[in-house]
């Protein structure tokens, strides 16, 4: 059992490493398929990497309630992390949380678990935190949408491998939705649910 | 013993969390009105609350703020903000357009235009467009969420059937993505066009009404109107008095009891750069020099 004492750090300066990564994140959400960088250096607990770690400790607190996947909940680490760093409490209804964080990514529930919001209030939605193997290599992927100027490509090795196929309902169920970011070590892309897949290619 | 200090920004980290979520739904959802628990400030609601929690919440040190009320960097709103960051954030402050990263207005659009990295926050007092039209917020919600939004079209057919033309001149209705109808704050409508395909990320803060939301940068902004009676912008005719300008917005400045008066551009910092790049008006001074008095 960790004791506090042998918990990974948290951010070493909790106001200004919160807010760079917001603002990376921030540039990611407002430019669909972009890389940022999350600077901040920021304790791991096992199963986690840099950049989820960071985006924890930035938006998670008492009012965010987390859903772990299989992969982030195996050993107690990272749950207890979250509680002792972010105070955010972790829920086994995955319908409820407002963030889900998701370590194997290739074992990804059905979207359908997550909150989507309503049509009054569409913000009341998940955010999916998703790991994945690479932001900088494998497939292409042509995306559209608010915030991108004509399109942008994504180069990402992507699990699930259908998951733009996956985010069509995005299309059918606007304004509801489901807000995604991809996480790989400290680079991040985000994908909100305006973003359109033009094209995928090899 | 140290001396008790604010928090970087003022704001305490709990109620940043609290509305940098709220920022990321709202640019997830273009023109949507995300509720948010809106702080008291040390100033009054109308003074910019709203803008200044979304200011505090995304501000970093390395950020150059500029603030401007109705196009002026030196009217008391802009310059109590100014300072007000300067000493609870420590940030530069600037009045260029094009060397500040955050730029916090009060309905304006600055007329250079923006580039990308840089924010726009906007001050927000009524954020909902329908608010004049249907008073229950149950209801304006409901209009949102099936994208009813007839009454508004209404509302400016009746401004052609009583004034021959659409009266609307500042405030007025603008639909985002193809979705959202979105109140633009009370900015002229002639800063309207600028919204459109911005390259800069415009984040809206309504302080006393407790609503964030945004418009992605390279995002389609249309102004309501009619094939008949298309959109038109609005400006006095004249150049301005200092600069010379004929494209810029304009303030009309009573100068006398007699019926005196000159047309100057809105935004300053616009005025300034021309006139230190040698544009002339009417009433143009020699820069910088007191008139001497005989």
């Amino acid at each position: 059992m960790t004791t506090i004492a042998e918990m990974p750090a948290g951010f070493a300066d909790k106001v200004l490493s919160a807010q760079s990564t917001f603002r990376s994140v921030m540039d990611a959400m407002a430019r669909p398929g972009s890389v940022q960088r999350v600077a901040a250096s920021v304790g791991t607990p096992a199963g986690m990497m840099r950049g989820s770690a960071a985006i924890a400790l930035t938006l998670f607190d008492h009012d965010t309630p987390i859903w772990l996947d299989a992969a982030m909940s195996a050993t107690p680490d990272v749950a207890r992390w979250l509680k002792f760093h972010a105070s955010a409490p972790v829920v086994s209804d995955s319908s409820i949380a407002s963030f889900a964080l998701i370590g194997d990514a290739a074992s990804l529930p059905a979207l359908d678990c997550f909150a989507f919001g309503s049509s009054e209030y569409p913000d009341r939605s998940t955010t999916l935190i998703l790991q994945v193997d690479s932001l900088s290599q494998g497939p292409a992927f042509e995306l559209k949408g608010p915030g991108i100027d004509g399109s942008a490509v994504l180069q990402a090795m992507l699990k699930p491998r259908d998951l733009f196929q996956r985010l069509v309902i995005n299309e059918a169920l606007f304004p509801r939705g489901i807000d995604v970011v991809l996480v790989h070590d400290d680079a991040i892309v985000a994908i909100p649910r305006t973003t359109r897949l033009i094209a995928s290619g090899v | 013993m140290n001396a008790p200090t604010y928090n970087f920004a003022y704001l305490d980290e709990q109620t940043k969390r609290m509305i940098r979520r709220a920022i990321l739904k709202a640019i997830a959802i273009p023109g949507y009105q995300v509720p948010f628990a809106s702080r008291e400030m040390p100033m009054p609601y109308g003074w910019g609350t709203g803008g200044v929690q979304v200011t505090a919440a995304i501000l970093g040190p390395d950020d150059v703020l500029k603030v401007i009320d109705q196009g002026s960097d030196d009217t008391t709103n802009a310059i109590s903000i100014r300072k007000f960051f300067g000493k609870t954030a420590g940030v530069a402050t600037t009045t260029s357009t094009t060397d500040a990263t955050v730029i916090q207005t009060r309905h304006r659009i600055p007329e250079a235009s923006l580039h990308a990295g840089q924010v726009l926050v906007y001050q927000v007092p009524i954020p909902e467009p329908l608010r004049f039209l249907e008073p229950r917020e149950t209801e304006t919600r409901r209009m949102h969420a099936l994208a009813e939004y007839g009454l508004m079209h209404v509302k400016l057919y009746e401004d052609i059937a009583r004034f021959g033309h659409i009266a609307t001149a500042y405030a007025y209705p603008v639909k985002v993505n193809a979705r959202y109808v979105m109140d633009p704050s009370p900015t002229p409508k002639f800063d309207n066009p600028k919204m459109d395909n911005c390259a800069a990320l415009q984040l809206f803060g309504a302080g006393r009404e407790k609503r964030i939301y945004a418009i992605p940068p390279y995002t389609t902004v249309v102004s309501l109107d009619f094939e008949d009676h298309p959109f038109t912008r609005y400006r006095f005719n004249a150049p301005c008095a200092l600069c010379g300008a004929d494209n810029s917005y304009l303030d009309e400045i009573v100068t006398d009891d007699k019926g005196g008066r000159m047309f100057v551009c809105s935004d300053t910092d616009f005025c300034e750069q021309r006139q230190a790049a040698g544009h002339h008006g009417t009433e143009s001074a020699a820069p910088h020099k007191e008139k001497a008095h005989v």
